[in-house]
C-alpha cells in the first residue's frame, strides 16, 4: 500500500513540474475550452429570459453557477484519451510500462491527477472573471461542498475506466475512431454537458441514469448548483462507487486478456 | 496568373493524395452526421421552449448552421491544414525549402495542403441551407444571393488573414499548436448568430475572431437582414486584415532564421 502511495505522489509531482513549465500552453487549452459553457450559457440565459425569467427550473443565475461549476468538472474529465490509446498500442509504447512492476494504468491516473492540480490552480483566476461576468447563483452548504469534492475526484475515475475500456478496443483493432466519435456524441448528450438534464426529454433523463456519463459530468454539477435531499446526494455517491468498482473489475478483466494479445511493433 | 496556375496545380495533387486514402471518407462522414445531429439536438432543445430567439426564427438559425457548416468545412479542408503545416515548419526550421523557392513565399505556404474529404462538411452545410431555405419558402431576391455569395468569400478572406496573423506569430513564440484548439473552440460560436451574445463577445467575435463575418453575416444576407453599411464595413475590414496580416507575414520571414534543415 505504501509502495503505491509513494509511487502516486511522485508521479504527481513530476506531473505538476512538468505541466507548470507551460502555463501559456495550458492556458490556450483552456480558453478554448471555455468557449464551449459561455456559449451554452448565453443561449440559454437568453431563453430563459424570453420565458418569464427561468427555464426548466434554472435561472439565468443558476444557469450561470451550472455552466461556471461546468468548467471545473470538465477539467477535472480530462483523462488519457483513447487517441493516446491507439497512438501507445499501435506504436508500441506500452511495452515499456510493461516492464515495470506496477500496473501502467497507475501511471496514468497519477500523472492526470497531477496535472488537474496544475488546471485547478490556472482555472481560479478564470472562474473569479466568469463569476463577475456572469454573476452565478450559487449557495452551497458545507455538505455538498464536501460531496461535490469526493464526487469530482470520483467523476475523474470513472471517465479514466470509460475511456481506457474504449482506448482498449484498439488492442483488437486499430480503426477505432469511427467508434470514439460515436462515444463522445453520445457522452454530450447524456452526461449534462450540452445542457443540464431537467431540459432534457423525459426519455433522455431517465437513460442517462443507465450510463457512466452523468455520474461522471452531470452529478457533480447538480449537487454544487442544486438543491438535491441528503439521500440523493448520497444515492448518487453509490452509484459513483458502484460504477469505479465494477468498471476497474471489468478494467482488469479485460486489461487481462488483451495483454495476451499485445505484441509490440516497436517502442 | 502563374500563382493561379501553382494553386490549381496543388489542388490536384491534394485531391490525388487523398484519394489513397478512401476509408477516410466514411468516418468523414460519420463525423460530419454526428457534428450535424448534436447541433439539431441544441437547437431542437432551444425551440422547444421558445420561438424565436433574439429575433431570428427555428428555420433562419437552421440557415446559420447551414452557413457555419459550409464555412467550417472550407476552413479545415483548406485553411487550417496549410496553416497547421506552416506552424510546424517555423518550429522545425524546414520552412527553408519554401523560402528559396522563386514563388511567392506567402501564396505558396497558403495552397499546399488541401483535404478533400472535408468538403463533406460543405455539401451538407448545403443541404442544411436548402432545407432552410425551403421552410423560408425561397424568400430570397437575387440581391440577397448576390451579398450572401459576396459575404461568404469576405468571410474566408478574413478567417484565413487571422489564421495567419496567428500562425505568423509562431516566428517569434515558436510553441502555438494550442491556438487550432483555440480557435475551434471560438469557432463554435458560430453556431449561434452573433446578435445573442452579450456586447463584448459579440465585439470579439466580430473583430478579434472573425467568426461573425464568417457565419452570421452570410446567413444575414440570405433572410435578408444585411445592410449596405454592414457590407461595406465588411469589405473595408477584408483589405485591412489582409494587408495587416501581410504585413505581419513579411516581419515574421525577415524574423525567420532557419535552424536546420
Amino acid at each position: 500500500m505504501k509502495r503505491y502511495f509513494d509511487y502516486y505522489i511522485s508521479m504527481m509531482r513530476v506531473s505538476v513540474m512538468e505541466q507548470w513549465q507551460y502555463p501559456v500552453a495550458n492556458y490556450f487549452y483552456m480558453i478554448g475550452m471555455l468557449a464551449e459553457p459561455v456559449i451554452y450559457m448565453v443561449v440559454w440565459s437568453a431563453v430563459a429570459n424570453q420565458e418569464g425569467g427561468s427555464v426548466g427550473g434554472y435561472t439565468p443565475g443558476s444557469l450561470a453557477a451550472y455552466y461556471i461549476v461546468w468548467t471545473l468538472v470538465r477539467q477535472m474529465n480530462i483523462a488519457f484519451t483513447p487517441y493516446g490509446w491507439e497512438w501507445r498500442i499501435r506504436q508500441g509504447r506500452l511495452s515499456t510500462s510493461l516492464l515495470r512492476p506496477m500496473h501502467p494504468l497507475h501511471e496514468d491516473v497519477a500523472f492526470f491527477a497531477g496535472w488537474k492540480v496544475v488546471m485547478i490552480i490556472l482555472w481560479i483566476p478564470l472562474a473569479i472573471l466568469l463569476s463577475l461576468i456572469f454573476k452565478p447563483d450559487l449557495h452551497p452548504t458545507l455538505l455538498e461542498g464536501a460531496v461535490f469534492f469526493i464526487a469530482i475526484w470520483m467523476a475523474y475515475l470513472i471517465r479514466t475506466i470509460t475511456l481506457s475500456l474504449l482506448g482498449m478496443v484498439t488492442f483488437w483493432t486499430t480503426r477505432v475512431s469511427a467508434l470514439f466519435e460515436l462515444y463522445f456524441a453520445a457522452e454530450l448528450i447524456l452526461s449534462g454537458r450540452l445542457v443540464p438534464l431537467s431540459l432534457m426529454p423525459e426519455a433522455v433523463q431517465t437513460a442517462a441514469w443507465f450510463f457512466p456519463f452523468r455520474w461522471a459530468f452531470g452529478y457533480p454539477i447538480e449537487v454544487l448548483v442544486g438543491s438535491m435531499s441528503v439521500s440523493d446526494l448520497l444515492l448518487g455517491l453509490g452509484m459513483q462507487f458502484a460504477w469505479v468498482f465494477f468498471g476497474s473489475v471489468i478494467v482488469s478483466q479485460i486489461w487481462k486478456i488483451a495483454i495476451g494479445r499485445f505484441s509490440a511493433v516497436g517502442g | 496568373m502563374q500563382g493561379l496556375k501553382l494553386a490549381a496545380n496543388y489542388l490536384r495533387i491534394g485531391i490525388l493524395n487523398e484519394f489513397q486514402y478512401r476509408a477516410n471518407l466514411y468516418i468523414q462522414i460519420l463525423q460530419t452526421f454526428i457534428a450535424l445531429g448534436t447541433g439539431l439536438i441544441g437547437l431542437n432543445l432551444v425551440f422547444n421552449q421558445v420561438t424565436e430567439l433574439g429575433g431570428w426564427t427555428k428555420p433562419e438559425l437552421l440557415a446559420v448552421m447551414g452557413v457555419f457548416t459550409i464555412t467550417g468545412g472550407f476552413i479545415r479542408s483548406a485553411i487550417q491544414p496549410n496553416m497547421e503545416r506552416l506552424m510546424e515548419e517555423i518550429r522545425e526550421g524546414t520552412l527553408d525549402y519554401a523560402l528559396t523557392k522563386p514563388a511567392d513565399a506567402q501564396l505558396l505556404v497558403s495552397v499546399r495542403e488541401f483535404r478533400l474529404w472535408q468538403l463533406v462538411d460543405v455539401i451538407t452545410g448545403l443541404v442544411v441551407l436548402a432545407v432552410a431555405l425551403t421552410q423560408l419558402n425561397w424568400l430570397v431576391s437575387i440581391w440577397s444571393v448576390l451579398g450572401y455569395l459576396s459575404a461568404l468569400v469576405m468571410g474566408a478572406i478574413m478567417v484565413y488573414s487571422f489564421w495567419l496573423i496567428i500562425t505568423s506569430t509562431a516566428f517569434w513564440f515558436v510553441r502555438v499548436n494550442e491556438i487550432a484548439n483555440l480557435f475551434e473552440g471560438l469557432y463554435a460560436a458560430g453556431r449561434w448568430p452573433v446578435d445573442i451574445y452579450p456586447n463584448w463577445l459579440r465585439y470579439g467575435l466580430t473583430f478579434l475572431v472573425p467568426v461573425a463575418f464568417a457565419v452570421t453575416i452570410p446567413a444575414s444576407a440570405l433572410t435578408g437582414r444585411l445592410s449596405l453599411q454592414t457590407w461595406l464595413g465588411a469589405l473595408a475590414l477584408t483589405l485591412v486584415l489582409f494587408t495587416i496580416a501581410r504585413m505581419i507575414w513579411l516581419t515574421g520571414v525577415k524574423n525567420y532564421s532557419g535552424a536546420s534543415a
